[in-house]
């Protein structure tokens, strides 16, 4: 049972399905991490220059703007109206976002996340106690602290402590000392708060989440009968609370993981020994009996991490 | 509605009060320090100067997405984006240093071609029109043209070279008969490119660009110039003024007055021959 219980989460997956099945999202995740950095990095590296800019705001091939639309969103309310080139630009990441669920920016694009993920292993690793974890209002009043900021000081607020273009900016441009910024947010979810930047305070995360609120991209868990409550899902989650409504459902419930606060990660996808879920689209209605029975009481590999 | 769900109520209610008022404070303590942050970034160093067309400094932070487009269609590497911490203006935003790199004003502006913004105004059409600073001969006493020396490459390097820099011909006082070729900034032409600071031939530049606020001054709105209004007008502002000769004191030749020498008298206007003192000292030799 205990050593049952130190079972690394996916490794069953790993054993049943091979090694790639059990980590492809988590590998597709950071390539798609480090494909999008190296779009940017492209010019400044090597001098093609596909695409100019940073996160905030970006040109790719000369044509396609793009904008952050949380910035566009706060210099709106700093009183400034941007020019199309900018609002055309934020529409467009607003619209894929809201398509493709808004968090996915969180856990395929920002780079902030390998930080926080990085600081998650250690945490534990070096099997760091929980922490102050903020209640599940913190992001809004966060977020409306920011834009309540902005429009009251007529500035762009979020951008002078955002560790996201910190990073990414600091990459791109030239780093000074934005790494304090990205070291204190490794240190806060490594040691103050688990999950504790991306899971509970950032602002960003939260307005993407918003935008994706009706995503149709969704993940689901259509075969949850057959769950054997390993709790590996709970274990890899980034914000566990999603989970539970889908996954232990009743038979009239959606199987579908409709939080806005899923990051459609799909780490949950790869760690599932009984292949509970799979990512789909939100009109998806095939039948998903709910399951009847706990086959084993708690057989976890991973529900003492996941408390 | 059963009683137990009322007390439910009840309890929902003072927990979403004690949430709303943790809330509250926590973003009233967070936000004080991002506004304070937020303020604080507004003070721009005097010697970072903003590309041109910018809008004025609390407006650009209200406006600049930090994207860093202006800095790549630089094509003289001029511009850069403030790093946190290294440089003074609000982090990720475009700035330069005069005596760095200078703006080299090119004519289809790209850096505010690039802005997607606004940050940069589109309305600048001509980069003669842009105002990214004053050029100020800060210091007098090292320049080498106040000194009475001829460097003029200050001059020379301006793009509007005649018309934000002249040179003012003045006096030498020190050696009494040479001139001062003295570089004077006209704030109605100069854009504040930097150049002439970037190539000042000291090791500290006697002339710098400084932002509005400092360089310049401000004549108070009612304050008209009688020369200049005279000329609008083109003629004399209120008619019928008579303008009276001059008096002078008369001068009666042979009538001494009290202290007066006789030989006394106002000296020849035209200064011809000499200025001959009225009074003579006792003792002195004619």
């Amino acid at each position: 049972m205990t050593a049952a219980r130190r079972l690394p989460a996916g490794r069953e997956a790993a054993r049943k399905f091979g090694w790639w099945r059990a980590h492809r999202f988590l590998i597709l995740r950071r390539l798609s991490q480090l494909f999008f950095l190296s779009l940017f990095l492209l010019g400044p590296w090597f001098g093609i220059w596909w695409v100019k800019g940073n996160l905030s705001g970006s040109l790719t091939f000369g044509v396609l703007p793009l904008t952050d639309p949380f910035i566009a969103v706060q210099s709106l309310l700093a009183g400034h109206w941007p020019q199309t080139a900018a609002l055309v630009g934020a529409v467009i990441v607003a619209l894929v976002y809201a398509l493709i669920g808004g968090r996915v920016y969180c856990s395929w694009v920002c780079p902030i996340n390998p930080v926080t993920d990085a600081a998650h292993w250690l945490h534990r690793k070096a099997g760091m106690p929980k922490g102050w974890q903020p209640g599940p209002g913190t992001r809004w009043w966060v977020l409306v602290m920011v834009l309540a900021v902005s429009a009251l000081t007529g500035t762009i607020a979020w951008e002078v402590v955002n560790p996201i273009s910190m990073l990414h900016r600091g990459l791109i441009f030239g780093m000074g000392l934005a790494w304090t910024f990205v070291a204190a947010v490794f240190l806060f979810d490594f040691a103050l708060a688990r999950r504790g930047w991306c899971g509970h305070l950032c602002p960003v995360g939260r307005f993407y989440g918003l935008l994706g609120s009706k995503s149709v991209l969704r993940v689901s868990a259509p075969r949850r009968a057959a769950c054997n409550d390993c709790m590996d899902c709970f274990a890899v989650c980034p914000e566990m609370h999603v989970i539970t409504p889908a996954l232990r459902g009743a038979a009239g419930d959606t199987p579908l993981i409709l939080s806005r606060d899923c990051t459609n990660c799909g780490r949950c996808i790869d760690v599932c020994a009984m292949d509970v879920f799979t990512f789909t689209h939100r009109f998806d209605d095939t039948d998903a009996p709910a399951r009847e029975t706990r086959t084993r009481p708690q057989p976890a590999s991973g529900a003492s991490r996941a408390a | 509605m059963s009683a137990p769900s009322r007390k439910t109520t009840a309890m929902d209610r003072r927990r979403f009060l004690k949430d709303s008022a943790r809330g509250l404070a926590g973003c009233a303590v967070a936000g004080m320090g991002l506004a304070w942050l937020a303020t604080g970034a507004r003070a721009l160093p005097a010697q970072a100067l903003r590309p041109p067309g910018a809008l004025d400094e609390g407006r650009f932070l209200s406006a600049c997405l930090r994207c860093g487009l202006c800095v790549r269609d630089c094509p003289y590497d001029t511009l850069k984006l403030a790093e946190l911490g290294a440089d003074g203006p609000a982090t990720g935003t475009p700035y330069f240093t005069a005596r760095e790199i200078a703006c080299e004003m090119c004519e289809d502006i790209p850096c505010v071609a690039a802005c997607p913004s606004g940050a940069l105004d589109k309305g600048l059409t001509d980069v003669n029109d842009a105002r990214m600073g004053t050029a100020v001969l800060v210091d007098t006493e090292n320049c080498l043209n106040a000194l009475g020396l001829r460097c003029d490459v200050c001059y020379r390097v301006c793009p509007l070279i005649d018309e934000a820099i002249t040179l003012e011909l003045q006096h030498n006082a020190r050696s009494g008969h040479h001139a001062i070729f003295l570089p004077t900034v006209h704030a109605d032409a100069c854009t504040g490119c930097g150049k002439c600071e970037k190539s000042c031939v000291l090791p500290e530049a006697a002339i710098k660009v400084l932002p509005a606020r400092l360089a310049r001054g401000k004549a108070a709105e009612h304050y008209r110039l009688g020369w200049e209004e005279k000329e609008k007008a083109g003629g004399p502002l209120v008619e019928g003024v008579i303008d009276l000769p001059d008096r002078m004191p008369e001068v009666v030749p042979g009538a001494g007055g009290a202290g007066v020498p006789p030989s006394a008298g106002i000296p020849d206007p035209s200064m011809e021959g000499g200025f001959t003192p009225t009074f003579k000292l006792p003792g002195a030799k004619p």
